[in-house]
């Protein structure tokens, strides 16, 4: 069984600022498609800060680049992501009556993939975080 | 509005990029862009100077340039042959467009339904389950001695909440600002908010709804098992210490994010957190309120509420307004494949939606209304470019505390406004329907945009 991590999808300054420039410009899809994790995760990992990872939640899965956090800013065990099309990947449809799907603590696991490949969401809807 | 220099100056203008709507902004036009923002934050600055007139039609049809006539009727034929249609976005617009808006679900027979549904709407709910102790963020800067933010990063998401409102001004009964108050971060992030806080309280992952259930049992002095310290990850005396503060202070107020609404538990998250500030007028004087996203999203709640009685996800398919959160809701129409057209109103839900959502969406004939080239308008049938509010449109928004504000814009735009462009679309909906159309007087027509585009 694979280690799961808890994902909270958020807004970041470089995301806000970067939409106004545009959604398909670099920075916002770079700002979009960037991981941050606790640097002792990285290190269990064995993850280099810009290489690329395949995050898989019960309901899709997308592909980010990781960095450590800023600050120290995450406890072990919870990642980050700025809103966009890959959290988006992630998420479940089911509101649970709501209206709101789980955006904020969805379980994932992190895959490795090549160094050097370019980010992008896979177009996958299932593959279970098991 | 001054003449300086060669430069426009335009004082008093507002920001309506996030929910705190500052309307102090000094903006210097020159020709149509915006050169400089006086007293914007980094998000405000990007939102004005970045703002230029595009290059794009007015409006697109399966993606070929037509008039704005040709795209009215087209659009307005695929809502009136719709038969569960759904009105969605609202939150980046005026009330005076969202109120057309509503008109439309109700002419069509469809839902209508705001991006609240996938921000605040948990909140929403729980508002109508125990209530809202609300104030306005004048009254916060003037009194409040204790504030406490949770599961919300303003120094990121709404960089002038804590200078302007909430922690740093010096108000009537709190004449030395920040020296007079004390800030307490709840997070499970260590976020940029951290450091502006005297308390920062890291707390496991989706355990809001004990923790703040533990506080209302400290808060009306029932024990409470030191186990809590795992479940939440803060110590019983930490828990204890800010309960004490909570009920000791003077003018206490309780900012809570999406890190409540969005994580499991959602609305029952919030519930706890409107009871423990209720609970606390026990005591004290303490209120509590949402932080807002975007510029207009507690307009689009206040707008569709006076209309139809309810703030979001409402179906207008029966003639009366029926309200039910999770199945009138946009993410659930769509992601269950029963919404077989929308109109989507200045928001991007291709780019924000879930995958079986968004693969819905692409599958219906929708229209999409924004100032911008989004996801959303790439892919509609129908795509209308709009005038920007705040900087190209005047009319009303509601600040995140539900205080009305009216815009001042800096610069016209050749492109129409929402509003100008649901007017049409409202009033051709009526016409295909046989709807009296001489309820309203013809729409005021814009003899710039005319000129420009038809
Ligand atoms: S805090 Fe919000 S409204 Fe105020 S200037 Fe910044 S982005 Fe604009």
């Amino acid at each position: 069984m694979q280690p799961t991590w808890i994902l909270i999808a958020g807004r970041t300054t470089r995301q806000g600022t970067s939409l106004n420039e545009s959604k398909f410009g670099s920075e916002y899809l770079d700002e979009t498609q960037t991981l941050y994790m606790n640097v002792e995760d990285l290190a269990q990992l064995g993850l280099q800060p810009g290489q690329l990872v395949r995050l898989r939640s019960v309901w899709g899965a997308a592909e980010v680049r990781v960095q450590p956090d800023k600050r120290g800013e995450l406890p072990r065990g919870v990642v980050f992501l700025a809103y966009g099309d890959a959290s988006s990947r992630l998420m479940g449809a089911d509101t649970h009556g709501t209206g709101m799907p789980d955006s904020k603590g969805i379980e994932v696991v992190v895959e490795p993939l090549n160094i050097g490949s370019p980010p992008g969401a896979i177009h996958e809807r299932s593959g279970a975080a098991t | 509005m001054s003449a300086n220099d060669g430069f426009r100056v335009v004082e008093n203008a507002t920001c309506t990029f996030c929910g705190c709507v500052c309307d102090d902004m000094i903006l210097k036009v020159q020709g149509d862009r915006i050169v400089e923002a006086k007293n914007a934050c980094v998000l405000g600055k990007a939102w004005f100077l970045n703002h230029q007139i595009e290059s794009r039609p007015v409006a697109l049809i399966e993606g070929q340039p037509a008039s704005l006539d040709e795209a009215v009727e087209r659009a307005a034929q695929i809502l009136v042959n719709a038969r569960y249609p759904v009105v969605y976005g609202l939150s980046d617009t005026t009330c005076e467009a969202q109120r057309i808006a509503v008109a439309i679900a109700d002419w069509i027979g469809g839902c209508v339904d705001t991006t609240t549904s996938v921000c605040h709407g948990p909140s929403g709910m729980a508002f109508q389950g125990v209530g809202e102790v609300t104030c306005s963020l004048g009254e916060v800067k003037n009194r409040a001695d204790l504030v406490i933010f949770w599961g919300c990063n303003p120094a990121e998401s709404h960089p002038r909440h804590m200078t302007r409102y909430s922690t740093m001004p010096r108000g009537l009964f709190v004449p030395r600002g920040r020296k007079d108050r004390t800030v307490v971060l709840v997070d499970v992030r260590r976020t940029k908010t951290a450091p502006a806080a005297d308390i920062f309280l890291q707390i496991k992952p989706r355990r809001d709804f004990e923790a703040l259930w533990a506080l209302r049992a400290l808060v009306k002095g029932v024990e409470v098992d030191p186990r809590i310290e795992e479940d939440t990850g803060v110590s019983l005396r930490q828990w204890r210490d800010l309960a004490e503060r909570m009920k000791s202070c003077k003018f206490g107020v309780l900012f809570f994010g999406m890190g409540l609404s969005m994580t499991r538990g959602k609305h029952l998250n919030v519930e706890a957190a409107l009871a423990l500030a209720r609970d606390l007028n026990q005591f004290t004087k303490f209120y509590i309120k949402p932080m807002r996203g975007h510029g207009n999203v507690t307009g689009a709640d206040n707008v569709v509420a006076w209309q139809t009685g309810y703030p979001f996800g409402v179906n207008l398919a029966r003639g009366y307004p029926r309200f039910n959160p999770g199945e009138y809701t946009t993410a659930d129409l769509l992601a269950r494949g029963e919404a077989d057209a929308a109109l989507i109103i200045a928001s991007d839900p291709l780019a924000n939606f879930s995958q079986p959502a968004r693969e819905h969406l692409l599958r219906i004939p929708y229209i999409a209304l924004d100032p911008k080239e989004t996801p959303t308008t790439r892919h509609a049938t129908v795509a209308f470019t709009t005038a920007v509010y705040g900087i190209n449109v005047a009319g009303t928004v509601y600040r995140m505390d539900d205080v009305p504000i009216r815009l001042r814009p800096a610069l016209p735009s050749p492109y129409p406004s929402d509003e100008e462009v649901l007017r049409r679309l409202e009033r051709r909906i009526r016409q295909l329907l046989g709807i009296g159309t001489n309820l309203h007087p013809n729409p005021p027509r814009n003899s710039h945009v005319e000129r420009a585009f038809s």
